[in-house]
């Protein structure tokens, strides 16, 4: 009796469902998943963007005013806009994570991930803050 | 025939796919990610955004310049380019292979995006340490 079976010699290889270009597209979480991935560009952008005041302003005066001008063309509005945004959600992504990246524990009790996470948005405030009081004390 | 630790008990095997193979890499990612959290979002508001529409008055060239001169602010501005550049470098070589299954080209890319960080890292060295 014939089974219809077919025998070969070698492994099979199984079928998967080719995955498009655009599947992060397709659900929500998905695309969070990617603009957090992007942010990584927005991050690199305002490296270069503070070495290139670093460099004007060892160049002198003439060339920090060059900087300050290019600066305030809309092309890098329109930049510093949009990288505001990513850097903006990198930090909240990176704060909400940090619980599950480390384990804290206080007299063998594991501190709560709310604590954590609240720890790290009150020091990102204390921070930003001296940042901005110490680089607006020089200014007029 | 398969990778011993494929074989062995389970715990030796999820050690071995959990051991990250280049720690240096994953640490400079993670210490660059934090140092953008904490950092980032302040210095591009003031100097990328409030300064330019002239919400707020910034220093002057000359008191910058004495702040960049301080061996503390060196060192700071340093980490804050430097790490932040490799952490794109992980993070984005990453976006690479997944985002546009690029997975073929893994040698290349990674060379690329950490040697474009170490570059950068270096002019940033170059530029903060050398004349006065």
């Amino acid at each position: 009796m014939d089974t219809g079976a077919h025998y070969t010699l070698y492994h099979p290889k199984w079928y998967r469902r080719p995955v498009s270009v655009w599947w992060w597209l397709e659900s929500w979480p998905y695309t969070q998943f990617v603009l957090r991935e992007l942010t990584s560009l927005a991050v690199a952008y305002f490296a270069l963007l503070t070495l290139w005041q670093a460099y004007a302003i060892r160049r002198g005066p003439e060339a920090y005013a060059r900087f300050l001008a290019r600066l305030a063309s809309p092309l890098f509005i329109v930049f510093d806009v949009i990288a505001f945004f990513f850097v903006l959600f990198h930090s909240f992504t990176w704060f909400n994570l940090t619980p599950k990246a480390m384990v804290v524990r206080v007299r063998g009790k594991r501190v709560r991930d709310s604590v954590i996470i609240g720890v790290n948005y009150v020091a990102w405030a204390v921070i930003s803050i001296t940042l901005a009081w110490i680089l607006l004390r020089g200014g007029g | 025939m398969p990778p011993s630790w494929v074989v062995g008990n389970p715990t030796v095997r999820w050690e071995a796919m959990a051991r990250p193979k280049t720690p240096l890499l994953w640490f400079l990612f993670s210490m660059g990610g934090t140092v953008a959290a904490f950092l980032i979002p302040v210095h591009l508001f003031l100097f990328g955004l409030a300064l330019p529409l002239g919400w707020i008055q910034g220093p002057s060239q000359a008191s910058l310049l004495g702040l960049v001169r301080h061996p503390l602010v060196r060192l700071y501005l340093f980490v804050l380019i430097s790490l932040p550049l490799f952490h794109w470098a992980h993070r984005f070589r990453y976006t690479l292979y997944d985002g546009l299954k690029l997975k073929h080209l893994t040698e290349l890319i990674a060379v690329l995006c950490y040697g474009s960080a170490l570059a950068g890292a270096a002019v940033a060295a170059y530029t903060l340490w050398s004349a006065p």
